[in-house]
């Protein structure tokens, strides 16, 4: 009796427990088929009635129904009447409770997202429910260097470690956050923080100019551990960026702190991402030029800060038609996770073509993150992450029904849990916490 | 105009291209006065939402004089030959926003363009957004170039009382230009946001209330005795009790800013207290307490669909304007106060986001034309297409709510104010 009522317990804590695990199991180790949705692979022509098969969290194939063979052990989900494209990638956001750097100074390579996320926070699950798979999160441009950045995953994951991208090495992936124009300024009170933008150029190269001394040392040591300089913690990050091995990722706005940037790339020979760009529009051909990468933000109005005073929604369309590489950003909480495709939707309006605003989305932020061989685009090989979305990704009455990564579905807008996220709700916000940081409030006593 | 004068000054040697440019010149200038200045426009849309009534196909509005002289099917209006015509695919009302800032917060977000807040004392309504609207500031441009036409505007939440609202056309160089409504409102906070800073009272909620009801009472106590007392006992002015004499005697209402459902039950025992006119403003937990919102006869301004959902506001839902339509409440939409980037949503955006959380588009449209025009209690003028109202409307390339869709024109007071695909 004991044993029959021990079973029973063990069966019904196997049935409540055991329905996400099934799924998830299953999905892990049948072929799984998506049927009948329009698909938008981005490399390559939207797929009218396509089949996207994947298999243990990879595509193995996408094409026409008809031109793909489905496996006899196949599951087969009919998604006729949606879309598919894939897992869409946020190129800088600060989902997660993240705070880089603190006050005690200007320059904080050493600072880690890696020690300050929480992925428990409800924006991550927020930025689920938008269609995102894969983010770079950042610390603030409150700072010359905030800190290192960190690029997630969003796998449905208990701790940090669970959502890490790791290279071929083996290591965590993330680049370097680094501002300049206002935010950095400390214009009212003397410090460690710059007053002017001229030394903001002088401090950060100041600290290339240090790292480029550290890593003359460890070449002259030559493995000899007697003759290691110090271990520096920011100094060490700063030497990945000068090797190509770290990307800076720059917060700039205005026009001449744009060539500002592509001044100190010039000179160091980092490889830098430009973020934001407000007025890139101002300098298409110089952008270009450099073969520098752009993220943009795509907000509602002008203004809120002067170094936006003179954005436009049509930066993406300009910088695309000037050959720039585009991606979009969040850059959450400035603007919501959820409504990520916002962003493409108002370039098009703003004269982006279709297939580069949705590239930007994907792709794009895929190059600009060094994860390209393995997302952005539906193609066999690459990481199972899709998104299957009610209708056009460009309309405002299209939803996001569900988010895949490698294969997992971690968003499912037909679950209650899930949809509290998506539209909001009691409980949705809970234990968030905003961080400020990139709110320079002594811009405000300029 | 002026790229003919540029050129007539780098190469005056050739007469006849002079003249001709000035004959060119003048004739434009002539052309674009008139056009501009002219009082007939009509505008014909393969739809019309009139907001009173199922929507035209293929309708025109007369415009004649600033005002709407007739609306109906191309079929059944002659248009005259005199009136300058418009064509695009959809035409609304122009759009209202029924809660916002801006132009007296600034864009360039510094000391001195943000005068939507004045911390020195808790209750201060007797400040007039009329006294800090600034009619050019460049926020203004940018909502009327998304159709907005009509924005109830003024003092932000973040005092207990804050001061007045007031509402106003976006355009026009002065705020006499542009004003509607000099006092439309008086802007109350409750919860965090009508706290005191740095150390001032109010310190708690209960305070808040206490604070509230003591000047409510003292307001009461001020139109009694100027209306019973004597010549020479009458009280001297007060401006703080005479912007509150308005909102008891019920000629307008106070504007509760509350987002926790406690503060709105909060809000509601103070109208029921004094007997007074309350509006609603942002009310993220407002779907917790329907039923007494809805006992109450109480309107609500929600806050912006896509505001942030932190803080009080952390458990809004972009499906609450739905679900208090739906329980027969009077629901508009909101621009908000935004302190960062960026200084202002467009409440074209909020509608369309409540369009794709449970509103009809119908419905959605409502709350940023009709119905914000009946809570602002200024329905006979704007909010929908009907003869006799102020001529203010939204001309688009395609379904006004989509993203990808454009403003193709906005006119005001029957004058084409932009005609620049936004």
């Amino acid at each position: 009796m004991k044993s029959f009522l021990a079973l029973v317990c063990v069966l019904l804590c196997a049935v409540v427990a055991g329905v996400p695990l099934s799924v998830s199991e299953a999905q892990a180790e049948r072929p799984q088929a998506y049927v009948g949705a329009e698909i938008i692979p981005i490399v390559g022509a939207p797929i009218q009635n396509g089949v996207l098969l994947i298999s243990r969290g990879k595509i193995v194939a996408v094409g026409s129904r008809g031109s793909v063979q489905i496996p006899s052990d196949a599951e087969v989900h009919d998604v006729s009447g949606k879309v598919i494209m894939p897992g869409l990638i946020d190129s800088h956001s600060h989902i997660g409770s993240v705070a880089g750097g603190d006050n005690s100074g200007p320059i904080q390579p050493e600072a880690r997202v890696l020690d300050s996320i929480d992925v428990r926070a409800s924006s991550m699950m927020r930025a689920r429910a938008g269609g995102i798979t894969t983010v770079n999160v950042m610390p603030g441009s409150g700072h010359l260097s905030s800190g290192q950045t960190l690029y997630l995953k969003l796998r449905r994951g208990n701790i940090i470690d669970d959502l890490l991208i790791r290279d071929a090495q083996g290591n965590y992936m993330g680049g370097l956050k680094m501002a300049n124009g206002t935010n950095p300024l400390r214009t009212t009170s003397p410090g460690p923080f710059p007053g002017t933008r001229a030394k903001s150029a002088a401090l950060q190269r100041e600290a290339f100019v240090k790292a480029q001394d550290y890593r003359e040392k460890i070449r002259r040591a030559k493995g000899d551990a007697t003759k290691m300089p110090a271990r520096d913690l920011g100094l060490e990050a700063l030497v990945e960026v000068l090797e190509g091995k770290r990307v800076v990722h720059f917060h700039t706005h205005r026009y001449d702190d744009i060539l500002t940037v592509l001044r100190l790339q010039k000179e160091f020979g980092f490889r830098v991402v430009l973020h934001h760009v407000s007025e890139g529009w101002k300098v298409p051909e110089e952008i270009a030029r450099a073969k520098v990468p752009c993220s943009i933000i795509v907000v509602d109005s002008p203004g809120g800060k002067l170094e936006a005073i003179n954005m436009s929604m049509a930066t993406g369309a300009v910088l695309d038609r000037a050959g720039v590489l585009v991606g979009f950003h969040t850059d959450d909480y400035i603007t919501d996770s959820r409504l990520f495709l916002r962003s493409a939707a108002l370039a098009v309006r703003a004269g982006m073509p279709r297939d580069k605003a949705l590239y930007a989305m994907t792709m794009a932020n895929a190059i600009i993150l060094d994860v390209q061989n393995r997302v952005g685009s539906l193609q066999a090989g690459k990481d199972a992450d899709f998104i299957i979305l009610s209708g056009d990704p460009l309309s405002v009455y299209t939803h996001v029904l569900e988010t895949y990564v490698e294969g997992v579905r971690v968003f499912d807008r037909n679950d209650p849990k899930d949809r509290l996220y998506q539209t909001g709700g009691y409980g949705a916000g809970r234990g968030e916490v905003l961080d400020l940081d990139c709110f320079d409030r002594e811009e405000v006593g300029n | 105009m002026k790229r003919c004068t540029e050129f007539l000054t780098k190469r005056p040697r050739v007469f006849f291209i002079r003249s001709f440019f000035i004959y060119a010149a003048l004739i434009l200038s002539v052309f674009t006065l008139s056009s501009t200045a002219r009082a007939q426009v009509a505008v014909r849309g393969e739809t019309v939402y009139t907001m009173a009534g199922e929507p035209i196909k293929d309708g025109v509005v007369l415009i004649n004089n600033g005002k709407i002289e007739r609306v109906g099917q191309a079929s059944q209006i002659r248009i005259p030959s005199n009136y300058r015509q418009l064509r695009a695919r959809v035409v609304t009302p122009g759009l209202i926003d029924a809660r916002s800032v801006v132009g007296l917060s600034g864009y360039l977000n510094q000391p001195t363009d943000q005068s939507q807040l004045e911390l020195s004392a808790a209750i201060q309504p007797e400040l007039r957004a009329f006294d800090a609207y600034d009619a050019r500031e460049r926020l203004v441009e940018w909502l009327r170039r998304f159709g907005i036409t009509t924005v109830h505007t003024g003092h932000a939440p973040g005092a207990l009382i804050s001061g007045q609202t007031m509402i106003v056309k976006t355009v026009g160089d002065t705020v006499e230009e542009a004003v509607v409504v000099q006092t439309a409102m008086i802007s109350a906070s409750l919860g965090q946001a009508g706290l005191g800073q740095g150390g001032k009272p109010p310190g708690t909620r209960a305070k808040e209330m206490a604070m509230l009801r003591a000047e409510f009472l003292k307001a009461r106590d001020y139109i009694n005795k100027l209306a019973t007392a004597k010549e020479e006992q009458k009280p001297a002015r007060d401006l703080r009790m005479e912007a509150l004499s308005r909102v008891l005697r019920g000629e307008i209402p106070l504007l509760i800013a509350a987002d926790r459902a406690q503060d709105i039950i909060t809000a509601l025992r103070l109208q029921k207290e004094f007997g007074i006119k309350i509006v609603l403003d942002g009310a993220a937990e407002a779907y917790l307490v329907i039923d007494q919102i809805k006992a109450a006869g109480v309107p609500v301004i929600v806050h912006p669909t896509m505001e942030r959902t932190a803080g009080e506001a952390e458990n809004l839902s972009m499906e609450t304007a739905a679900t208090l339509r739906r329980a027969g409440i009077p629901v508009a939409l909101q621009s908000g106060y935004e302190t960062y980037v960026p200084k202002t949503r467009v409440v074209l955006f909020e509608a369309g986001v409540a369009a794709a959380n449970g509103l009809s588009f119908t419905d959605a449209l409502s709350t940023i034309t009709i119905d914000a025009a009946r809570i602002l209690g200024i329905s006979n003028r704007v909010g929908s297409l009907e003869t006799g109202k102020d001529a203010d409307l939204a001309l688009f390339d395609g379904d006004p709510f989509e993203y990808t869709t454009h403003v193709t024109g906005v006119i005001v007071n029957g004058k084409v104010v932009s005609e620049e695909a936004q």
